[in-house]
């Protein structure tokens, strides 16, 4: 099926394999730890093993184009899925998704999941009583442009409640699912809406240890992108890990 | 619309759980064929995500990625040039046994390194994804000389080498406990 399109010699590909890109790891804190005991269901769930260092090469530089052909017409607009309108607000949801060096990233997929406004998933394990919206089923789909910016419109997403301790409510989140460009840039994660009062009670948004880095979670309301007698304009800037620019050597060439 | 690129924090957006509801979201139809059925070479590679009690995880995503046959990708990085058409990538979603199946062709050794297929696993309850590696039984004699098999103790090696089973493969992934999966740090 698949043709190469060069053929480099053994020794050219020898020498190429010492400039591979390589991403920077993150600060410490800017992620949570896989062991975080206010989010219960990581109990069992963390590795207890110590993690292994596994330098990049050509594997971990690379990843998958996925995009074009995935997406239909209606994928980035969650509020045109079905017969009629969903049920709460109007929103757009935007921003750009780049390196941790400003680069864009472009043509890549992004891939959201949400409540609906009642804060109900349209999944077979969410039973919580508020209703179902036949017009909403959460799901979508866009492509960076050139400037690796999206765009999605939606409705703003309810709190839920969960189980994980006493009167246990989840600040309103999108999941947000993004590629970049290489298997170490990888990223889901969860959009939170400005000022929500339950912020200081959720263990997931405060899994994050770093207080700079869990505010880069949380979208901004947008005027210039709210659409006059339409609908709320909200921000959610994307940065994945950085690459260095000098070359790397490989451990073990 | 105006498009004013801000960059008005500095820093990586940090990781959060799937949670329980990636299957609303995250399935393809074609997820799991990294290749279509009936190309020939194709195998499968099933397996089933275990938590720290030895119960089964259901609501996991298992995420592949992998070089072609000849040990190329599809990627502008690749210094020997994009193999154009190659998807290489399989996803799929633990079903309520916990299992996984995803339908690919092996692939080829890479410079210095056996054949393998990076692996990511999301699951509610991991607040990041962790990551390991899928090497294939097929390829043993090569696996001694592999820099990242050597880099893992020998008594947890076999967590990253699949099994035969049915004319395809087993890999399970133990997330905790007794034969724990390796999981890397990338």
């Amino acid at each position: 099926m698949a043709t190469p399109t060069t053929q480099p010699g053994v020794e050219q590909s020898k020498v190429a394999l010492s400039e591979l890109p390589r991403y920077r790891p993150d600060p410490e804190g800017t992620h949570p730890p896989l062991d975080f005991a206010g989010y219960r269901s990581t109990r069992l769930r963390h590795p207890s093993e110590q993690l292994i260092l596994l330098p990049q090469r050509l594997t971990e530089v690379t990843g998958p184009a996925l995009g074009p052909g995935r997406l239909g017409p209606l994928d980035h607009d969650l509020t045109r899925q079905h017969a009629a309108e969903p049920i709460g607000q109007r929103i757009v949801v935007h921003g750009t998704l780049r390196d941790g060096d400003g680069r864009p990233v472009p043509d890549s997929l992004v891939e959201i999941w949400q409540a609906n406004a009642g804060g109900r998933y349209r999944h077979k394990v969410d039973n919580w009583p508020t209703p179902l919206d036949p017009n909403f089923t959460g799901v979508g789909r866009a492509l960076t442009d050139a400037h690796g910016h999206y765009r999605f419109v939606t409705i703003k997403p309810g709190g839920y409640p969960w189980g994980n301790h006493d009167n246990a409510w989840r600040p309103a989140h999108i999941h947000f699912s993004v590629f970049g460009r290489a298997f170490t840039q990888r990223l889901v994660t969860q959009m939170y809406f400005p000022d929500d009062p339950l912020f200081a009670h959720d263990p997931i948004f405060n899994s994050v240890p770093d207080a700079a880095a869990r505010q880069r979670m949380v979208s901004r309301f947008d005027l210039d992108n709210t659409v006059e007698q339409w609908a709320l304009g909200f921000r959610f800037d994307i940065v994945l890990r950085g690459r260095d620019a000098t070359p790397f050597e490989e451990p073990h060439a | 619309m105006t498009e004013t690129v801000t960059s008005h924090f500095d820093g990586s957006t940090p990781s959060q759980t799937v949670g329980p509801f990636l299957s609303i979201g995250l399935p393809w139809p074609d997820g799991p064929d990294v290749v279509p059925a009936g190309i020939a070479g194709a195998v499968l590679i099933v397996g089933t995500v275990f938590d720290g009690a030895g119960d089964p995880v259901p609501d996991a995503m298992i995420e592949t990625w992998q070089a072609d046959p000849d040990g190329r990708f599809d990627h502008p990085d690749d210094p020997r040039g994009p193999v154009a058409g190659w998807r290489g990538f399989g996803r799929c979603p633990t079903d309520a046994h916990g299992d996984y199946v995803i339908r690919t062709v092996l692939p080829g050794a890479l410079p210095g390194q056996a054949p393998h297929l990076d692996v990511s696993v999301f699951a509610r309850g991991l607040l990041h994804r962790v990551v390991t590696r899928i090497y294939l039984p097929d390829h043993a004699d090569g696996h001694a000389d592999d820099p990242v098999l050597a880099s893992v103790p020998a008594s947890r090696r076999d967590t990253l080498i699949a099994a035969w089973e049915d004319g395809g493969y087993r890999f399970d992934v133990r997330l905790q406990g007794p034969g724990e999966t390796v999981f890397f740090d990338v």
